[in-house]
């Protein structure tokens, strides 16, 4: 079985400090992955470089693409949905417009998918007239999420899906994209620093660390593993 | 959760001034409305002047609209912007010599007008415009110098005659003659400026174009071309800049290359007056600066050379008292 997305010796950096130094991971088809590692370990830029955010160098393959020379939009385009870090929503927009935005590659009525996210999460259709601003940190992280679902990606690319939100809120996200993961067999690479939720979720992992995967293995073995125990799960 | 960090006093007091300006500014209008009114009843040289002030600051209007669509999507102040209309008039000219109807050749000039706008941008602007905002600005200064340039080249400086598409009638309403032109004139850029407000809040393509010219990187990974977007926005502003050009020709009593230079300095100080990021700010700036002119014309006729300068002080004074413009919001942004 090939994988979904597979990034072989990828390099990526900013101006003149470099973010990864050859990174190579797999994400199978339908499964959770989850990359975990240290402030500054490059989680976020390994992210960046599938949606082509930064740039990079190396082999990236996306359902037998290469994705090397494609800009964000094209990425978009192929299937990926990149929640980056800190919202990313469009906080001038009303709620209904960033949803609508989440199925901008889409032909044809995004309604089913608008449904489907308002099962999940009620509120945002009352408030779909609002603009995005006036929702909390917590409520903008929900619709950004909400938006990648309309979507419909092959890919979901989650970047620290837990930033600034309450507790109850993150393990109900994380519910959410297992749900979705289970029923849809909805593909996600997720970047978090709470370890131990995305170790719940996760199938596999990757702990990076300096821009260079340091481990990796199935959820299980990560949690046994004595190293990432202590620098991660802290017990 | 992040309410319950910044302080929500703080967040209150600047909604309520923001809401209080906003009332002064409506108070302000429906005042000038208002007189602008009683004037009209009361006298029919009043009225008159009104209703041409209406009619070419709708033509001011529109291209203001054109400089604000660039400079809310872009940031850069277009300066050609007057001069690719005056450029587009003197095709349309060219199309009507050529045998084409006034309004065949109308349509055919937005259109080329939609090309020519797309392609400076992606030839022109997009290569600078990473770089640097001001490095773009400039080069829609040496575009300003080009476009003259050429127009002289191929027509010449001296003056050509374009008839007028709503011929020399007038109504007569209530002993005020309204000329069949302005009537025409507000009609046309009104039902431009309309179908482009349609185009960006009605459709998919417009709300790409909206998402691509907040936040640009937020929109390519939501799959919009943010680049081609841009390309549009010129494309559109162009157009709305033609529309400008051909209603306003004419108000002038013949075509030369210096059509659009005063109206150019009017409509920045309507954009400004608007509110630099407000469309609808740039419409109302731009039929009150008209109605102003007009009137200030009509009845101090020893002034009328200082209708530049008076463009400017309005330019200043708003820059000095309320940067943001009638309808602008001061940007912020919550860290």
């Amino acid at each position: 079985m090939t994988a979904l997305l597979e990034l072989e010796d990828v390099e990526a950096r900013y101006g003149p400090v470099h973010a990864l130094h050859g990174v190579s991971l797999a994400v199978e088809e339908g499964s959770v992955v989850a990359v975990l590692g240290p402030n500054g370990a490059g989680k976020t830029t390994t992210l960046r470089a599938v949606s082509g955010t930064v740039r990079r160098s190396g082999r990236i393959t996306f359902a037998g693409r290469s994705l090397g020379r494609l800009g964000p939009d094209a990425v978009a385009r192929l299937g990926v949905a990149h929640v980056p870090e800190g919202r990313g929503t469009f906080a001038e927009l009303t709620v209904w417009e960033n949803l609508r935005l989440g199925g901008y590659t889409r032909r044809g009525s995004i309604q089913p998918e608008l449904e489907r996210v308002f099962t999940y999460f009620p509120w945002l259709s009352e408030r779909r007239r609002q603009p995005a601003a006036t929702l909390s940190g917590g409520e903008q992280q929900m619709l950004a999420l909400a938006r990648a679902f309309v979507h419909r990606p092959r890919l979901l690319l989650l970047d620290e899906p837990s930033l600034g939100l309450a507790p109850v809120l993150v393990a109900e996200l994380f519910r959410i994209v297992r749900d979705l993961n289970e029923e849809e067999g909805l593909t996600v690479l997720v970047v978090e620093q709470n370890a131990h939720l995305a170790l719940q979720a996760a199938d596999s992992g990757y702990v990076l660390e300096a821009g260079r995967v340091a481990l990796a293995g199935t959820s299980a073995e990560l949690r046994a593993d004595d190293s990432v125990r202590r620098s991660y799960l802290g017990y | 959760m992040m309410e319950a960090v910044t302080s929500p006093l703080g967040g209150l007091r600047a909604r309520g001034v923001s809401m209080a300006s906003a009332a002064v500014v409506y108070v302000l209008l429906l005042a000038a409305a208002v007189t602008l009114l009683v004037g009209s009843l009361e006298s029919t040289r009043f009225a008159t002047l009104t209703v041409s002030g209406v009619a070419v600051g709708a033509a001011y209007g529109s291209l203001a609209l054109a400089l604000v669509l660039i400079y809310r999507a872009t940031h850069v102040v277009n300066f050609a912007q007057g001069e690719l209309g005056m450029a587009t008039t003197y095709v349309a000219y060219q199309l009507i010599q050529w045998g084409l109807s006034y309004w065949e050749a109308f349509f055919a000039t937005l259109a080329i007008a939609f090309v020519l706008g797309a392609a400076i941008q992606t030839l022109l602007i997009r290569p600078v415009q990473h770089r640097s905002v001001i490095g773009a600005v400039i080069v829609t200064v040496g575009l300003f110098i080009l476009i003259d340039g050429i127009v002289n080249w191929i027509w010449g400086s001296g003056i050509r005659f374009l008839r007028s598409p709503f011929g020399g009638g007038s109504f007569d309403v209530g002993g005020v003659q309204i000329q069949h032109l302005y009537v025409g004139m507000f009609g046309v850029v009104f039902a431009c400026v309309v179908l482009v407000w349609a185009l960006f809040r009605v459709t998919k393509l417009g709300l790409g174009m909206r998402a691509a010219a907040l936040r640009p990187a937020a929109a390519a990974l939501v799959g919009v071309r943010v680049e081609w977007m841009l390309a549009l926005g010129w494309g559109l502003a162009a157009v709305l800049g033609a529309v400008a050009g051909l209603m306003y020709e004419p108000t002038q009593l013949f075509l030369t290359p210096t059509l659009m230079q005063q109206a150019l300095v009017f409509a920045f100080a309507a954009a400004v007056l608007g509110g630099l990021e407000s469309p609808g700010g740039a419409m109302v700036g731009g039929l009150a600066i008209g109605v102003f002119l007009e009137l200030l014309a009509g009845y101090l006729p020893q002034v009328v050379s200082l209708e530049v300068p008076f463009a400017f002080a309005v330019l200043l004074a708003i820059l000095l008292v309320k940067p943001a413009g009638l309808f602008g919001r001061r940007e912020v942004s919550r860290v």
